[in-house]
């Protein structure tokens, strides 16, 4: 098995022994949107519109949650620096993580869209948008995400700081993915959101491993 | 006890470190240390708490930068080739760097894919009878003591096939018998031509150690 396998093959088996940690962030997802719906009553038109921006909003928010345990543990028992010194590519391990960390905090989202979908309302063409950008989006979410996550490695109230860091960072991808939505639902060519999430995903996976594994290694020297 | 898993002696190798020296905030924990390990050396590292044994063993592995100094692997620095290094070394950290939630034989199996050692579900079954994990193998390894934990590491360290062994502090938590079945483990490890270096405050004796202290 090449590294990258071996990695995610082992996050998704500690995942499968301690649920609630990932059950925690996907029911988080679920109930903040469907908060909206609840107090804004039934106002299909308004409920349409803010559709795409709340469930990105509610899907970035989820994916920092499950950010902070994405090296934490293995910081604190020493996994980690066994990591570091094992013969496999660094850079390969991280992004197995990342993946790992993908397949249990974003996939599921893309499941659990058409449901939240219902809530708002949403026509079937700007589910279909919706869950595109998602498949697309919430990659670089995870991506971007493990910078931020190791940069803030090993410090106190590093999660607070992490979201500050991450955040910002998460605005272009907010961008294109509700706005693609939103430009469906009024007819127009959404060809161009699609490109730039692709670009996006692209940039980060060619650079965010690198940049995670680097600033890994500054955090367990 | 003795049948462990059996590896070719190894082809001749060696570890220098030149001048290094470590600073830790203001403080310089040891300065121009040097010393040559070759086939089948062993090194005690002695000190007193503090003195920079630890931060020595993660210069050495390259977790650390040195302030000053190299460490040379077969005759090139470790910065410029890290993974072969890493190829050839097996390290052991303080902490022990085992998964909580896996069992000490899911345990196992990782850091033999990690490492690149082609492990059968049989071998690693036994590497931990060995060690005196019979009937815990299936246990999540929160259930073990921090002495049957140690085993398990011991385990991690008798299936790579790697030259250098670099161990922090590997004889605590260990029972009398624990102990015996490490100070074989390296007696043999030297005797295939590996090197050992480990930190520890017990009086160990293997054959052909030297110590260094800090």
């Amino acid at each position: 098995m090449n590294a990258f396998f071996v990695m995610v093959h082992r996050d998704l088996l500690l995942v499968m022994r301690r649920k609630s940690e990932v059950l925690t962030a996907l029911f988080f997802f679920v109930i903040v949107t469907s908060l909206f719906p609840l107090g804004i009553g039934a106002d299909t038109a308004l409920l349409r519109k803010i559709a795409p921006g709340v469930i990105w909003v509610s899907a970035l928010l989820a994916t920092l949650l499950g950010l902070q345990r994405l090296f934490a543990s293995d910081y604190l028992d020493g996994t980690l620096e066994q990591l570091a010194l094992s013969p496999r590519s660094f850079v390969v391990l991280v992004l197995g993580k990342i993946t790992a960390h993908w397949l249990v905090c974003g996939l599921p989202l893309l499941i659990l869209a058409p449901m939240i979908g219902l809530q708002f309302d949403l026509d079937n063409a700007s589910l279909e948008t919706l869950l595109l950008t998602l498949l697309l989006g919430t990659p670089v979410l995870s991506l971007i995400g493990s910078i931020g996550a190791a940069l803030t490695l090993g410090l106190r109230g590093g999660g607070a700081l992490m979201s500050l860091l991450v955040l910002p960072l998460y605005i272009p991808v907010l961008i294109f993915g509700a706005g693609a939505v939103y430009a469906k639902s009024v007819g127009l060519d959404v060809a161009g959101h699609f490109s730039l999430l692709g670009a996006l995903l692209i940039l980060a996976l060619a650079f965010a491993p690198w940049v995670s594994a680097a600033a890994l290694r500054i955090a367990i020297e | 006890m003795t049948a462990y898993i059996s590896h070719p002696p190894f082809t001749s190798q060696s570890l220098q470190a030149k001048d290094l020296s470590c600073v830790r905030g203001e403080q310089t924990l040891f300065a121009n240390l040097s010393f040559t390990l070759s086939s089948g050396d062993c090194l005690h590292v002695k000190g007193e708490n503090g003195v920079g044994k630890t931060s020595l063993l993660r210069l050495l592995v390259g977790l650390a930068q040195p302030e000053q100094g190299e460490v040379i692997w077969n005759a090139a620095n470790i910065k410029n080739d890290l993974d072969n290094f890493h190829q050839g070394l097996c390290f052991l950290g303080h902490r022990d760097a085992l998964k909580e939630d896996l069992s000490a034989l899911e345990n196992l199996m990782m850091y033999a894919a990690l490492a690149k050692v082609d492990l059968s579900h049989e071998t690693a079954l036994q590497c931990l009878w060995q060690f005196g994990l019979r009937e815990r193998e299936d246990l999540p390894v929160h259930y073990l003591s921090a002495g049957q934990k140690k085993r398990i590491v011991l385990a991690r360290i008798a299936m790579r096939r790697a030259p250098l062994w670099i161990l922090d502090e590997p004889f605590n938590a260990l029972d009398f018998q624990g102990v015996q079945l490490l100070v074989q483990l390296i007696e043999r490890h030297l005797s295939q031509g590996g090197m050992t270096i480990f930190t520890g405050h017990q009086e160990i004796s293997i054959t052909g150690s030297r110590a260094l202290q800090l």
